[in-house]
């Protein structure tokens, strides 16, 4: 068979891998500077010995509390010493702090995190509970108590404060990895024989990285702040520069000389302003990584079948020249090329086409359920006759055009009864009471053949299985006495001893009310079922229309005959087939 | 059955349900198939009838109550990770949805490598069967350094079956791998599969809930409905002329593409209902 409609195979540079979400977020604007103030601060604390003029304790008596300039750009402090010296001192302690918090908490959390979630059991419940207990200590004061019993060190107090934010790491962890668990190329895996620490390393580790890596930085951010202000509170080390010290310090002076609180202040600010803003970048970058493919182009216009072009135009439903789009600006991309639709009343049309031809969306923009982002860019949706506006379409949703969507399942809401879904519309489109609505809803469920109306009215979505939930939509959406009835796809997730029921349903339905039914399918089973009249869909291009009895008798166009062509359906078995290749 | 490859029999296999002293739910009630070397056995049944549970216990991933599940001889149904792991090279898996199961952020290369590495082939060898197994499921070499986002479906199950390949299996345990395909798509990956197995001689255990795509491609079918198999034998008799009532009306269920004859069947099936 000609590959002509496979899709089109990736072409140019393939994407990079490794370490790319970092390099993302320093494309963005706000990620790239605070990579680079980042940056400086780790260089400034690294070379500290080089750059700074001073040493850090080195102090001149003459000269306390000066303002800028004359060998001291930024100044001296109470005890003589130069200030900038101590800010760049400072970044050294206050970074290896930080450090230290944040290595320890990875160190405690990751581990554990990754053992809970993927093996589960007694670990992760005990995991869980310390987690948890973690938690629900009050930091501050357990590191003021850590320091007044045990230790007077920032570095041990950091530590402790690293443990206390390991429960970040874990939970985050555990979810991520209880996500990926049963991920089925984890079973993939394992059915290769892959150990579990190479499978956790391989498979679970690169999905939990890039949040790891965000909640490093934030883990950053909080370890600068809490070192500083122990600090501040005085609980710090005298002997060693840090930017915590130098505000205590500044602060007992404020009077005197507030330059000394001013640029200490400044650089702590700055510094963990840049990890939460690299934080926040990190987390753009990835929500960004899932983009979607670009669309292929559509075929060309010539390759369409003439009988398309419509002689006449459907009573309930004429669609002219229906153009849809998502996004805007350069970044729309055109997804429903410009078709032309017709729908007599009484007549059941099928929309057919593969997924990605825009047949959902033609639907769904007759119903004025575009979702957001998508747009009628050029076209008319004619309804009676009469040119619709959006507004005018959504107003006529339930009471003129009833919709039947694809997952049963997920259009009942879970929190109210079935009888509930059903009333409510039933007393706003009719204006009757409750009474009556309800007595409506009975005759409706009896109507779609559920056996036992009464019960089904009083349960809950969950409590149903997916046929008898679709039976239930239908109602819903006839239960207004519609003239158009819009059903996408509404036997694809039902098995198919059910399909045909709905089918059954369908069908009935739609003679006893002499109801128009547009059914967008992509099983030609369906459509020699129950259609009259059928459109074929590629690529957002209309490319053939004929009767349902002709085009399956004589299919004119190449992709419909390639469509009919692919269904086994009626084909030969596979013993057939064999005993014909001997022959 | 000449050269009987794989044997399931009486297999129970529960679930513990969640609820205090809820009993656990069964959802196979002593199942017993087989599978001949180079043959395909289709497994047909409706969603929750147990049938993807029969797959994943010949797998190990699925706990065995009781029966057995037998591999050339040896019982399979209760090997530790390690044993289980050096069956790797001869039991391997196709799952249904091609968008999870590929890893995302790994290449393709790296995935289609992983088994190969676990086989102890590594470097420049690894390198090139990577490109062969490529080759021989119709993708181009280059598809190596891509990641799975790039490609389609059909695609991405073109590559999950050539990472089943990569160790020369001599059974694959194919769990609907079609289902979420489109029609074109759908028709050239079975046609792969098929290719495959008459130049290779692999075995599928292949599941579907498709009647007709069973009928494709099975040598054998066995129906499982509600955790049992109600009816199995050959793919002509049990897709054309079904014995057990469950399997007629699975049959006259699914539409025919062509007016005619399904209205044909549609009157057939709705006769079947009133009787």
């Amino acid at each position: 068979m000609s590959s002509e409609f496979t899709a089109v195979l990736p072409i140019g540079k393939p994407a990079r891998k490794r370490g790319s979400v970092v390099v993302r977020a320093l494309r963005n604007p706000s990620g790239l500077v605070a990579g680079v103030v980042i940056a400086i601060v780790f260089a400034v604390a690294v070379l500290a010995d080089v750059i700074a003029p001073y040493g850090a304790q080195e102090s001149d008596l003459s000269r306390l509390f000066e303002h800028g300039g004359d060998g001291h750009l930024l100044g001296t402090d109470g005890a003589g010493r130069d200030v900038l010296s101590l800010l760049i001192y400072g970044a050294r302690s206050s970074l290896i702090g930080a450090a230290i918090a944040v290595g320890v908490s990875m160190l405690v959390g990751i581990p554990t995190g990754l053992i809970a979630g993927f093996y589960g059991r007694w670990f992760d419940q005990i995991g869980t509970w310390i987690s948890s207990a973690i938690l629900a200590l009050p930091g501050i004061v357990v590191l003021l108590a850590f320091r007044a019993s045990v230790s007077t060190s920032m570095w041990a107090a950091m530590l402790v404060f690293g443990v206390l934010l390991a429960p970040s790491f874990f939970t985050l962890v555990r979810a991520a990895v209880r996500s990926v668990r049963n991920e089925l190329y984890v079973d993939a895996a394992r059915v290769t024989g892959v150990s579990d620490a190479r499978i956790i390393s391989r498979h679970v580790l690169t999905i939990v990285r890039a949040p790891i890596v965000i909640q490093a930085a934030m883990v950053a951010a909080l370890g600068l702040m809490i070192q500083a202000g122990l600090e501040f509170l005085g609980m710090g080390d005298r002997e060693t520069a840090s930017w915590g010290q130098s505000l205590n310090e500044g602060f007992q002076n404020i009077y005197r000389a507030d330059h000394l609180i001013l640029w200490p202040g400044l650089a702590l600010g700055i510094t963990i302003a840049a990890f939460a803003l690299f934080a926040n970048a990190l987390r753009d970058a990835l929500d960004a990584a899932d983009a979607p493919r670009t669309p292929p182009a559509p075929p060309e216009a010539s390759s369409v079948d003439p009988s398309v072009v419509p002689a006449t135009t459907g009573d309930l439903v004429s669609i002219r020249g229906l153009r849809i789009a998502y996004g805007s600006g350069d970044d729309a991309s055109e997804v429903v090329h410009g078709i032309d639709l017709d729908l007599d009343a009484g007549k059941v049309v099928g929309l057919v086409g593969e997924s990605g031809s825009g047949k959902t969306q033609t639907a769904l923009a007759v119903l004025g359920l575009l979702p957001d982002g998508g747009r009628i860019t050029a076209g008319t949706i004619s309804i009676d006759g009469r040119t619709t506006t959006l507004t005018q379409r959504i107003s006529m949703l339930g009471r003129d055009i009833g919709y039947i969507p694809q997952e049963p399942m997920s259009n009942l809401d879970p929190a109210f009864t079935i009888g509930n879904q059903l009333v409510e519309p039933l007393r706003r489109h009719l204006g009757i009471g409750r009474r009556e609505a309800e007595a409506r809803a009975l005759a409706l469920l009896e109507r779609v053949g559920i056996p036992e109306p009464e019960r089904l009215m009083r349960s809950y979505p969950h409590q149903i299985s997916g046929g008898m939930a679709q039976r239930v939509l239908i109602a819903g959406a006839v239960a207004c006495e519609p003239r158009l009835l819009i059903a996408d796809e509404p036997t694809t997730a039902l098995d198919v001893t059910i399909q045909a029921e709905i089918l059954d349903l369908l069908r009935d339905l739609q003679q006893e009310r002499g109801m128009g039914l547009l059914i967008v399918t992509h099983n030609f089973g369906v459509v020699a079922d129950i259609c009259d009249e059928v459109y074929v869909m590629q690529m957002g291009v209309l490319v053939e229309h004929q009767a349902a009895g002709d085009l399956f008798a004589e299919p004119r166009h190449e992709y419909t005959r390639a469509l009919l062509g692919a269904s086994l359906e009626g084909g030969p078995s596979r013993r057939q087939r064999e005993k014909e290749q001997l022959r | 059955m000449t050269d009987e490859i794989l044997r399931v029999d009486d297999l129970v296999v529960e679930f513990p349900q969640s609820g205090w002293r809820k009993p656990p739910f069964r959802a196979l009630k002593g199942v017993s198939v087989a599978v001949g070397a180079g043959e395909t056995l289709g497994i047909v049944g409706e969603s929750g009838s147990g049938k993807s549970t029969l797959g994943r216990a010949v797998l190990g991933l699925a706990p065995v109550t009781s029966g057995t599940v037998t591999y050339e001889g040896r019982d399979i149904s209760h090997l530790s990770r390690r044993r289980r792991r050096e069956l790797g090279n001869d039991i391997q898996v196709v799952f249904q949805d091609p968008y999870t199961s590929l890893n995302p952020s790994l290449t393709i290369g790296d995935t289609l490598s992983e088994p190969l590495t676990q086989a102890g082939i590594s470097g420049a060898e690894a390198r090139r069967r990577v490109k062969d197994l490529l080759d021989r499921v119709g993708m181009p070499a280059d598809s190596v350094q891509r990641l799975p986002k790039e490609f389609s479906g059909g695609q991405r199950q073109r590559i999950a079956i050539a990472r089943a390949l990569a160790l020369e299996p001599k059974l694959i345990v194919c769990d609907e791998p079609v289902s979420a395909l489109d029609l074109t798509t759908q028709q050239r990956v079975l046609d792969l599969f098929i290719e495959i197995q008459e130049r290779t001689g692999v075995a599928y255990l292949f599941i579907s809930h498709d009647l007709s795509v069973i009928r494709h491609i099975s040598h054998r079918v066995a129906v499982v409905y509600h955790g049992e198999v109600v009816e199995q034998g050959d793919v002509d008799k049990v897709t054309t002329a079904p014995d057990h009532p469950y399997t007629q009306r699975l049959l006259l269920a699914s539409p025919v593409p062509d007016p005619i004859a399904q209205a044909r069947r549609r009157a057939e099936r709705q006769a079947v209902i009133r009787s």
